[in-house]
């Protein structure tokens, strides 16, 4: 074996000076160095091209920021239902129970999801507004609802209120009081019209959960009175304010996707909570709960706590996964493409696996002709699994998959990025730009991990992007509306609610009557 | 030390191998703005799993993590190719690689979303790397092959 050459007196003598030796050992790796750099800026400059070749003429419109709130004297609201919908509702207003407080709080300590939870809704910007009429039909949630109502200043029990709403039997008395300027509704599907058509009459602005109406008589009739009352109406599709959704339609008006042929929508749910199998109140009866008022315009059936908290799953009081889940999937891709009404709807489908007495199915499968803009919207439902389909906007030369996050993927066979695969700037099946609330921009994808991340839509880019109540941004908006007093009304509207409804129905009848249904633009009928 | 010129080019080359490794990792995540470590510590597992997934979810914590790490990745790069401040670098490697090793431990029963590059039971790359910087700092090649050679004639 060979040594290195160590002799202690020669060491000693080249102590202090440089040999060439010396310099050539000691410099030796310093090349590597240039290899390197030379690696990193071939890195940069591919990385560069594939971004500008990916993004290049595309101009993305990102909502900025919340719409600050217009100033006024604090805005009266009355609340129809005060179930859990409508408790939701009044925490996006800003008010949670001082027990629900004292709960969360409780939880915080032990559960940062609940810190959180409670942070956000603590910093949630106070609407100015005050609650001062309630009204349910059931006794227990119309207290909750009176006590949630005195909290404007979101303490737990013992801390600060303010005046009680005042409790109203029936939503005719709340919808009377001078002191109402505006409802929200939250009650059974087959109650929101009458209450709705009722608060236009008394010329209350209003804001009605999805969806729209339970008949399509009244659907017309609600369109009619509103627009002649002239109130601020907003439909509870908070989806509306989902930031992926305008970012996708401002992609598609770039015609980013190409020709689109078809949309796919999906529900998919698997626990007795997403088939609308909730909990029975022990202290429901027919003393604490005012059943004939419940029931209002559907068939009479005697007094049942069960068809009371899971009124969803009759055609009695409720609209089925049509009128209960479609309409979000439809009313976010009427907001991206301007769907409006189809031309026809089919649908099938049964009740294959709640078999608990209910009357909707639990599995509904439905496909919309839009032939105007030569498309078809397919929506499959089940409530017994629940593998995640997404939204899928089929075009062309991309696809989007949209959900909280967007991604947009190039389609192998693409005419419009044919240059751009074949030269390898596009990897087709891969993800080419992502999106993710609270980004400051698009992505263009270009390193493996992102794409990996990506195509999961975990995609973390952003810091500091807070998460916001879609809900609180919804009702925010129609707030803000009112306020205006210049006859603007929200995004999703009464002509928007309208379409929602109607597609809905022609959805439903084709169910009920196993045919194709059709919607006549001209007379307004369905046929 | 003594090394006969095949064990002095083995270590020497193990040194320039790891820190070119370093040092591309560094200058890739150092001169890419949207670069962040916040997916793969979201993505954590073991049990400082809680640890890692609050750096990523902390704004200052995390901004601290992402450019001790580029940079971190970077220096150590620079030290260990040139032959500089080798010893130094190395213990600092270590601490890095004993960091992602624990973020992401190739235990039995965790999975990761991001897709491991091979079967690994307890020992994975990241961790023979870590063995490799240990062996750098027991046989110090720096002032023989490096700019420590000349640093020490000065």
């Amino acid at each position: 074996m060979k040594t290195k050459n160590t002799n202690p007196d020669q060491k000693d003598k080249e102590k202090n000076t440089i040999s060439r030796r010396d310099l050539l050992a000691g410099l030796a790796s310093l090349p590597v160095l240039g290899l390197l750099g030379y690696g990193l800026f071939n890195h940069k400059t591919e990385t560069a091209r594939k971004s500008s070749s990916l993004l290049g003429d595309i101009d993305v419109i990102i909502p900025k920021g919340i719409p600050p709130l217009i100033d006024g004297p604090p805005l009266r609201l009355g609340i129809v239902g005060c179930g859990s919908r409508g408790r939701y509702l009044m925490k996006a207003l800003g008010f949670l129970h001082p027990d629900k407080i004292d709960e969360y709080k409780q939880y915080a300590r032990e559960s940062k999801f609940w810190k959180e939870y409670l942070e956000q809704f603590m910093l949630q910007e106070n609407l100015n507004i005050k609650i001062t009429g309630i009204c349910d039909v059931f006794d227990k949630h119309a207290k909750q609802g009176v006590e949630t109502g005195a909290n404007l200043y979101r303490n737990g029990t013992g801390g600060k209120m303010t005046e009680l709403p005042k409790r109203y039997r029936t939503y005719k008395e709340l919808l009377t009081a001078d002191d109402v300027d505006a409802v929200i509704i939250a009650t059974p599907d087959h109650l929101h019209i009458p209450v709705a058509s009722e608060a236009a009459r008394h010329g209350k602005h209003i804001y009605c959960e999805k969806p729209l109406s339970w008949t399509v008589p009244e659907t017309f009739d609600i369109r009619k009175a509103v627009k002649e009352s002239g109130v601020v109406f907003q439909l509870g599709h908070q989806g509306r304010q989902t930031e992926s959704y305008l970012v996708a339609r401002s992609l598609i008006k770039q015609n980013v996707t190409g020709k689109i042929s078809l949309i796919e929508v999906c529900t998919n749910r698997n626990d007795p909570n997403g088939a609308w199998v909730y909990d029975i109140d022990p202290e429901a009866n027919e003393q604490t709960i005012d059943w004939k008022q419940f029931i209002g315009p559907a068939p009479w059936h005697e007094f049942s706590a069960e068809r009371f908290f899971r009124w969803r799953c009759w055609w009695d009081y409720g609209t089925g996964l049509s009128g209960d889940l479609f309409t979000h999937e439809y009313d976010a891709l009427n907001q991206i493409l301007d769907l409006g009404i189809p031309k026809s709807a089919m649908a099938s489908g049964g009740i294959y696996f709640y078999k608990d007495g209910r009357t909707v199915p639990d599995v509904l499968n439905m496909a919309f002709e839009f032939p105007d803009r030569d498309l078809t919207l397919l929506y499959s439902a089940t409530l017994a699994n629940e593998k995640n389909r997404g939204k899928v906007i089929m075009g062309h030369d991309a696809w989007i998959e949209l959900d909280e996050s967007l991604l947009v993927v190039a389609d192998p066979k693409s005419t419009k990025y044919r240059e751009r695969i074949e030269k390898g700037i596009i990897e087709p099946h891969k993800p080419i730009f992502s999106y993710v609330p609270g980004q400051e921009s698009i992505d263009a994808i270009t390193t493996p991990t992102e794409k990996y991340f990506a195509s999961r839509g975990l995609l973390y880019t952003y810091r500091g992007g807070k998460p916001i109540d879609t809900t609180h941004l919804h009702l925010r908006e129609w707030i803000n509306c009112i306020r205006r007093k210049d006859g603007s009304q929200p995004s999703c509207d009464i002509d928007q609610a309208f379409e929602e409804a109607i597609t809905a129905h022609m959805g439903t009848i084709a169910y009920h009557e196993k045919r194709q249904t059709f919607w006549d633009d001209v007379n307004e009928v369905i046929y | 030390m003594k090394y006969t010129v095949s064990s002095l080019s083995a270590l020497v080359i193990l040194r320039i191998t790891t820190g070119w490794h370093f040092l591309y990792e560094g200058l890739v995540k150092v001169t890419d703005p949207s670069w962040s470590s916040r997916s793969y510590l979201m993505d954590s597992g073991g049990f400082l799993k809680g640890f890692f997934e609050w750096i990523a979810e902390n704004n200052t914590a995390l901004t601290i993590a992402d450019s001790l790490n580029a940079w971190g990745l970077t220096l150590i790069g620079i030290a260990l190719v040139a032959g500089i401040f080798t010893r130094y670098a190395a213990y600092a490697g270590i601490i890095l690689l004993g960091l992602y090793y624990l973020s992401h431990p190739a235990f039995p029963g965790i999975t990761y979303l991001f897709p491991v590059d091979g079967s690994y039971f307890i020992i994975n790359k990241t961790l023979i790397e870590l063995a490799a910087m240990w062996v750098i700092i027991s046989f110090p090649t720096s002032d023989i092959i490096g700019l420590e050679r000349l640093f020490k004639k000065m």
